[in-house]
């Protein structure tokens, strides 16, 4: 009744039988239709490529450097965005936070810092899930119930209350300065290795569906290593469940490395992601400087919402079997 | 029933010991217990004579013996700052803290089934579509944002609400301070329950209604449309029992992360909770405070779980808690 | 007055890439004890057809023409509230695969003493005595202790027998069963079969066999409705399609059947496959996989002609039967 491969004789026409270049088949397929006619969609990725835009470009559109001890004036500290009357300054367009950096700029720079946490971290997860879950998909037997057991463990604790742990046993280890040093690492580290079960396990199962269907049984007929099946057969059949869960998980990453950072366990405020710039600026709130926390606040939410957006669209277009429980 | 028992024990026993080594390490590798308490004005010699005597030079597995065996005692050492039983300091805050995860069950509980099962049924609805709309947003905002805005709007800007504190508390007669009894304390409660509950309720409405939309297609479903029951039969009874339970399971898993978000909200609200003494704890380097509450929490999640999966075995009938086959 | 009159139904799906058509033109008449076959691939609209006469086809499926006339009353047009009167009291229906019809967290008798209490006014007590009753007539072994159980205690044969026995609580006029013995293993379907077949005929019931096997078609029912991508192709009495079938697609059907078969040789499958219903070619819907395919029947589609006591939609046999006249008036 719905949409399948199946096709009626009077496709093979001629015409029909030129393979479609790459950029043919994109534009008929379902997922650009869908993108056409999703105005959210649409909206979230615009906005998702401003951000990249800004975060890869952030050297060369901020205006000043706010790791440049020489470009902070002290004096300068906790102005009001420029749209205030009274003390606004021209020069710092969202004003400025307690140490006197442009906040402009300080945003830039730590949507750069979290953006990269956040897209390292899953890359992490996904490499040591992915590799977790072919071996487990495909080898089956023990060594699946052994790792699956591995990533029931691993989910029972949750990811935050692992990071907020090991973090902390680090922090009080290695001393506050070197800490500050490693803590992009620490945190990528900490958010990547915590969240692969999530991989593991979708990835698992579409093994174990795919494993069923008679190209990979074809491939072992014709010789192939068992490597290169699982990788150059069974793991682009895997694609949609891994970049929808990527899509989220990105978003995922964002908020615990915010939230770790709020608690003084993430980048230090010399180096401020978007969570630190947040958690510097809540001593100030009540006093009325709400500028510091709200300003990066509504970046971060926005950053977030829109991941989480096109997940959602991406979950219903590519509709593939995810790992639930 | 004892069976099941058994095997939750054998299951409780391995992740408590799991938290054990974990603690253990740490409270071997964190801090020096010497400095804490002699100081630095004694001698080597003397130092070395006073670690043989406290054991400190023993091999690793006798001191984890000994570890283990106060443990059961209940003795997980002295609190570094309060001069007081690690152990004794953590549960005069465990009510703080299991007050407001309750405050916040309530509010996920009371507001998730019925708006996950509307937004099931209706899915085209107005209001379906506001509700899964705040739920993504629900879920880009981090706890802590959640948090200060609360606080911003209702006790800054609006002056309704307490902003930080649990107010005024009672002493029940087993040493149970509670917040509950008074008009000052349950005020208190409120926001940081909202803000607590602000991350899990949006993912519930989201885990609910897509269960129950799965569900809603099944052919039980179908078929009990044909046998002609009642609407309301079939939503609450047929289709509700069965949504429920994947939904008890992720629930199991989520409490574990909620106890991780209330360091996050204790914070921010300056709860008088375990999280906040934990995060002190770290900040002081109190090595005997921070184990004390792995362990506490360690407690907490396997007690937990245990309940979770009597109410899952329970509430499904192919689980068979008496464990005959 | 037919039990149950179908005329010019027509079902669509609003899919987001328009609407489609699942149902075209379906007329037929089921009379009081009458067992009816509805025959052809997955695919062909068979059980939609089966859950459009409940008036029970899901969103985004739903009638657009026609009328489904039970004793007089239109059910494509009733409320809700009328609705659940009919269904599962006058007409009930059995699905496919009795591993996903019983919910699993029920117990046996609460899915039977529900539908009991949902039409009748009696006790509790009463509807199960009233279910054990039923479960034993389906031979259903001890069933006051499997009343308590649950579908997972069953076997897959069991719980068929439940589903039956359910279908049959009400005492209904009809009962529709959707491929009731596909999904069981083989050894066990012929018993089932057996089984309803016999219940419906002691208890006067109606039967409407939804099923792609015509062997089954013609040892149960009297009449048949061969289906292809969403259309009627040829009804009649069954042992006429059967022994003189004369649409090539019903043709093909009969010869697919194992028992058709030279033993030896392959069987003879009809090439190709069901066109999905976003793309049904135009003209007669099965030219492209017709072996006697014409110019014709790339454009028109097929009225329906009649041959003995049969309909059938070909312009082949229409055709002929145009030669037959003409041959007699020379």
């Amino acid at each position: 009744m719905t949409d399948s491969n199946q096709t009626t004789p009077e496709s093979f026409t001629p015409e029909a039988d030129k393979a479609p270049t790459l950029w043919e088949r994109f534009r008929d397929s379902h997922i650009w239709h869908s993108f056409k006619r999703d105005r959210i969609a649409q909206l979230s990725l615009t906005v998702f490529m401003g951000y990249v835009i800004m975060a890869l470009f952030a050297p060369m559109i901020a205006p000043f450097d706010p790791y440049d001890p020489t470009q902070i004036d002290i004096m300068n500290s906790e102005l009001p965005p420029s749209w205030d009357e009274d003390y606004g300054d021209p020069q710092f367009w969202l004003g400025t936070d307690a140490q006197g950096r442009d906040l402009w700029s300080t945003i830039l720079y730590g949507t750069r810092i979290s953006l990269t946490i956040g897209v390292c971290a899953v890359l992490l997860q996904a490499t040591i899930g992915i590799i977790i879950g072919l071996i487990a998909g495909y080898r089956g037997g023990r060594v699946d119930s052994i790792l699956m057991r591995c990533a029931d463990v691993q989910l029972s604790f949750s990811t935050m209350m692992v990071a907020i742990v090991v973090l902390a046993v680090f922090q009080a280890s290695f001393g506050t300065e070197l800490y500050q040093d490693l803590a992009m690492l620490m945190l990528v580290l900490v958010i990547g290795i915590a969240e692969w079960p999530q991989y593991a396990r979708t990835i698992r199962a579409s093994v174990l569906a795919e494993k069923k269907k008679e190209y990979v049984d074809a491939a072992r007929v014709m010789g192939l290593g068992q490597i290169r099946i699982m990788f150059r057969h069974i793991l682009p059949n895997t694609l949609s469940p891994i970049l929808v869960i990527s899509t989220v998980q990105v978003a995922n990453a964002i908020i615990s490395e915010a939230s770790l950072s709020f608690l003084g366990l993430g980048m230090p405020v010399s180096q401020p992601s978007l969570g630190s710039l947040i958690s510097s600026g809540f001593e100030y709130i009540f006093s009325g400087t709400w500028w510091i926390t709200v300003i990066p606040g509504v970046v971060l939410v926005c950053l977030v919402l829109v991941m989480n957006l096109m997940g959602d669209w991406l979950r219903d277009v590519l509709n593939p079997k995810l790992y639930k429980g | 029933m004892i069976a099941f028992f058994i095997k939750r024990l054998a299951q409780a026993i391995v992740v408590m010991f799991v938290i054990s080594i974990i603690s253990f390490s740490i409270q071997d590798n964190l801090g020096d217990p010497l400095r804490e308490m002699v100081g630095q004005s004694v001698s080597e010699a003397e130092r070395q004579q006073l670690r043989d005597e406290l054991g400190l030079n023993d091999p690793f597995l006798v001191q984890y013996g000994r570890f283990v065996k106060n443990a059961l005692q209940g003795d997980l050492g002295t609190s570094y700052f309060f001069k007081e039983p690690a152990l004794d300091v953590i549960l005069a805050k465990l009510p703080a803290t299991l007050e407001l995860v309750f405050g916040a069950s309530l509010i996920i509980i009371t507001l998730s089934v019925p708006l996950g099962v509307y937004s099931a049924i209706n899915p085209q609805s107005w209001f379906s579509k506001t509700v899964m709309g705040f739920s993504i947003v629900g879920i880009s905002i981090p706890v802590f944002l959640t948090a200060i805005g609360l606080i911003y709007f209702f006790s800054i800007e609006l002056g309704w609400m307490p902003s930080y504190g649990r107010g005024e508390t009672v002493m029940l007669p087993w040493g149970w301070e509670t917040g509950l009894f008074t008009a000052d304390g349950l005020a208190h409660l409120v926001l940081p329950s909202v803000s607590l509950a602000s991350i899990m309720l949006p993912l519930f409405i989201r885990l609910i209604r897509a269960e129950m939309m799965e569900v809603l297609q099944s052919e039980y479903v179908k078929f009990a449309w044909a046998k002609g029951l009642h609407s309301r039969r079939i939503y609450f009874l047929h289709a509700l029992k069965n949504t429920m339970l994947p939904v008890i399971t992720v629930g199991g898993v989520q409490i574990g992360t909620m106890v991780a978000y209330t360091i996050l909200t204790e914070t921010v609200f300056q709860w008088p909770g375990m999280g906040f003494l934990f995060l002190e704890a770290i900040n002081r380097v109190d090595t005997p405070l921070i184990v004390a509450y792995l362990i506490v929490v360690g407690a907490i999640f396997v007690i937990t779980n245990t309940i979770v999966d009597l109410i899952y075995g329970l509430v499904n009938p192919t689980v068979n808690l008496a464990g005959k086959k | 007055m037919a039990l149950l009159e179908v005329r010019n139904l027509e079902v669509s799906f609003g899919l987001r890439s328009g609407a489609v058509k699942a149902l075209r033109n379906i007329n037929f008449t089921l009379d009081r004890g009458e067992r009816l076959g509805l025959v052809g691939e997955s695919g062909a609209g068979k059980s939609v057809l089966g859950f459009s006469i409940l008036n029970l086809i899901a969103k985004p499926g739903r009638i657009t023409g026609g009328e489904i006339l039970f004793e007089g009353q239109n059910l494509a047009r009733m409320s809700a509230r009328e609705l659940r009167t009919i269904r599962g009291n006058r007409i009930s229906m059995i699905f496919q695969d009795p591993m996903m019809t019983l919910n699993p967290v029920l117990t046996i008798g609460q899915q039977m003493v529900e539908c009991l209490l949902a039409h009748r006014k009696i006790s509790r007590e009463n509807a199960k005595t009233i279910a054990i009753q039923k479960l034993k007539q389906v031979q259903i072994p001890s069933p006051e202790t499997r009343i308590d159980q649950y579908p997972h205690e069953l076997s897959g044969g069991m719980r068929q027998r439940v589903v039956i026995a359910i279908g049959l609580l009400m005492d209904p006029d009809i009962i529709i069963a959707d491929e009731p013995t596909t999904a069981l293993d083989v050894t066990i379907q012929a018993e089932i079969m057996e089984l309803m077949v016999e219940l419906c005929e002691r208890n006067n019931v109606a039967l409407i066999l939804i099923t792609h096997d015509l062997g089954v078609v013609s040892q149960v029912t009297q009449k048949a409705i061969v289906m292809y991508a969403g259309r009627v192709i040829e009804q009649g009495p069954t042992r006429e399609i059967i022994n003189d079938a004369q649409h090539p697609y019903t043709q093909g059907l009969m010869n697919a059947l194992p028992q058709m078969a030279i033993p030896g040789q392959r069987l003879n499958q009809i090439r190709g496959s069901m066109p999905t219903l976003q793309k049904i070619p135009t003209g007669c819907a099965f030219n492209p996989r017709c072996d006697y395919v014409m110019d014709v029947c790339k454009h028109q589609l097929p009225g329906y002609t009649r041959s003995g006591n049969c309909q059938v939609a070909c312009h082949m046999v229409a055709e002929m039967k145009r030669d037959e006249v003409s041959s007699e008036e020379v």
